[in-house]
């Protein structure tokens, strides 16, 4: 996937060419602020958009990066939607703390379950996890007491966003607020995958058996980006609580857990934009098409998803590559992919 | 440098392993042979405790390692390649050395730093790739590179952990013969602090790079001797010649 350059002779060129920030990735960031000028009427949608980006982006981290699976990501989700709902409903409304809390929270519970998928791989891990999300979700549906059941968690008040900003009707300060929650976890999650860290996770999807013959143990990478993951996770779930003023035991449901897998796969696993497009893409094309029937909206989805794997199977993310990156596409596409201008003298 | 007492392993009634008892002196050339299900890989499994052994001893440096994993292993400097291409398909060979190097010096738990800040570790990595003649395609994807040069590269991942004692399960295994000699050269080429092991089918290079040859035969070691030993003894032409092989 690397596009030739000129000093190919130089690794330190080569790899801080990988990592610098391209235009293209500018242009993706900037365009996210188009919404408040272009279609201000979905602004709500746009918040949910990026907090389900910022999920498939902890998906990505253990799925993409590291190769482990899971079907049930939403009880991390969940856990932070709960935790936020509640901190809230007892009185403690500030966002941002609630944010940071509701993240330890749902660290604390994959760090906990870290040591038990650390064992497992495959199937194993697809049961497991299936098995632990749904425990969770009938946990949390029958201690109604705590969680409110099948009715949802009633009475979660937010005070406004740093003292100023009201989370309002329209959602601009929900749109504003998860957009910036998912660019510094995004910020994050870059970091680590082009740390040495990130490297050790490829090597553990790539090959775990020669991750041993090189003398690295998996089992404690695995367990730090599994409970990083969780905490994003948990973040994700707490920002849906917090700019909708509810829980619902949806955001723990198994439906979940599967529509961010299909999110992810669609845009592109192991790629980091690849969760952010595939939440865009899905999110509006279920907007759009259970507008026109509400009833059978799934089964466009099913067919844009089967489209996608039978012809893109990297991804839709991972088709554009091959496209951008083959010599024709370099032409008309390279100064988008090229890195933007920040020469560092060593 | 590493010694081997009594090493025992059988599967269900079927020993591979019997009474193995060996002793490789630091920077020695050792050729490991013998006919097909002779118990040469099952050997190296052991030694690098991919599998357990059901008895017997193995000694690193003076240290008792039998009861410690593959990692650790490879951490005091036991490390080996395998016959089967194992490799990070998807890495570029300059990250999977540099992956490699990064977890012999334990700063692969970090993850707020950019790989590319530590220069030492990648010059390390370029500069080992360079010496198996590399360094030319150490960009592009492990995938999308030659079966020679991927099997260069096996070594490369071995070479960057620092080992004391190299264990190389058939280096040449699957590569034409003309280039299989290239291979043996660079192997040749290795510090010669490094003791090494290897297990070949081709007669002519393993005598003409092994100072020392060690048979097996059905699980057990039959002799051990210089080459010239190995050449002249009737036990060795009876396996290879008499047996079932030829």
């Amino acid at each position: 996937m690397a596009a030739a350059s000129p000093a190919l002779a130089d690794p330190h060129h080569y790899l801080a060419t990988q990592i610098r920030w391209r235009r293209i990735e500018v242009v993706f960031w900037l365009s996210t602020l188009l919404p408040f000028v272009l279609t201000p009427d979905y602004l709500v949608l746009g918040s949910q958009i990026a907090v389900t980006a910022l999920f498939a982006l902890s998906l990505d981290l253990i799925l993409g990066y590291a190769g482990i699976i899971s079907l049930g990501h939403a009880a991390f989700f969940g856990f932070g939607a709960y935790t936020a709902g509640l901190i809230a409903k007892w009185g403690w409304g500030e966002p941002i703390t609630g944010l940071a809390i509701a993240g330890a929270a749902a660290g604390l519970l994959g760090y906990l379950m870290s040591f038990v998928i650390s064992r497992f791989r495959h199937l194993a891990l697809i049961m497991i996890t299936l098995g632990f999300g749904l425990l969770l979700l009938e946990a949390a549906n029958s201690a109604s007491w705590l969680t409110g059941g099948a009715d949802g968690l009633q009475g979660v008040r937010m005070w406004p966003l740093l003292g100023a900003f009201k989370f309002d009707l329209w959602g601009v300060t929900a749109y504003w607020y998860a957009l910036i929650v998912l660019f510094l976890l995004f910020l994050v999650a870059r970091r680590i995958t082009n740390s040495p860290f990130g490297l050790s996770l490829r090597g553990i999807r790539e090959n775990a058996v020669r991750m041993r013959a090189i003398g690295a143990e998996s089992r404690p990478h695995i367990r730090k980006i599994y409970t990083i993951s969780a905490v994003m996770a948990g973040v994700a779930g707490a920002v849906l609580t917090q700019t909708t003023e509810t829980v619902s035991l949806g955001v723990l449901d198994f439906q979940r857990s599967a529509d961010i897998l299909v999110i992810l796969i669609l845009g592109g696993a192991g790629r980091l934009y690849g969760g952010l497009v595939g939440a865009i893409i899905y999110l509006i094309a279920r907007d759009q098409f259970s507008g026109i029937n509400p009833q059978y909206w799934y089964f466009p989805i099913g067919v844009l998803l089967i489209i996608v794997v039978l012809f893109l199977p990297n991804g839709i993310l991972g088709g554009l590559a091959q496209l951008i990156y083959s010599e024709r596409g370099q032409r008309w596409f390279g100064w988008l992919t090229a890195p933007l201008r920040r020469e560092r003298k060593s | 440098m590493l010694t081997t007492r009594g090493l025992d392993k059988s599967f269900g009634s079927l020993v591979v392993a019997r009474d193995i008892a060996i002793s490789l002196p630091q920077g020695v050339r050792y050729a490991l042979i013998g006919p097909n299900g002779a118990g040469k890989t099952t050997l190296i499994n052991l030694m690098t405790g991919m599998l357990r052994a059901d008895g017997g001893q193995i000694v690193l440096g003076g240290e008792d390692i039998t009861a410690l994993g593959p990692e650790e292993r490879v951490r005091r400097g036991l490390v080996r390649t395998f016959q089967i291409n194992s490799l990070f398909p998807h890495l570029t060979p300059l990250e999977a050395v540099t992956l490699a190097i990064c977890e012999r010096e334990r700063i692969a738990r970090t993850w707020w730093k950019n790989t590319a800040d530590y220069r030492a570790a990648v010059d390390e990595a370029y500069g080992v790739l360079k010496s198996l003649s590399l360094g030319a395609v150490c960009y592009r994807q492990t995938h999308e590179l030659a079966y020679g040069q991927q099997r260069l590269l096996e070594i490369a991942l071995a070479l960057a952990t620092k080992p004391k004692v190299l264990l190389l399960d058939e280096p040449a295994a699957g590569v034409p013969r003309e280039e299989s000699s290239e291979l043996f050269t660079a192997i040749n080429n290795l510090s010669q602090d490094i003791t090494i092991l290897f297990i070949e089918h081709d007669m002519e290079l393993v005598f003409r790079l092994a100072s020392r040859i060690i048979v097996m035969v059905g699980g057990s070691i039959l002799l051990e001797g210089t080459p010239d030993e190995i050449a002249a003894d009737p036990r060795v032409r009876e396996v290879y010649l008499g047996g079932a092989h030829g």
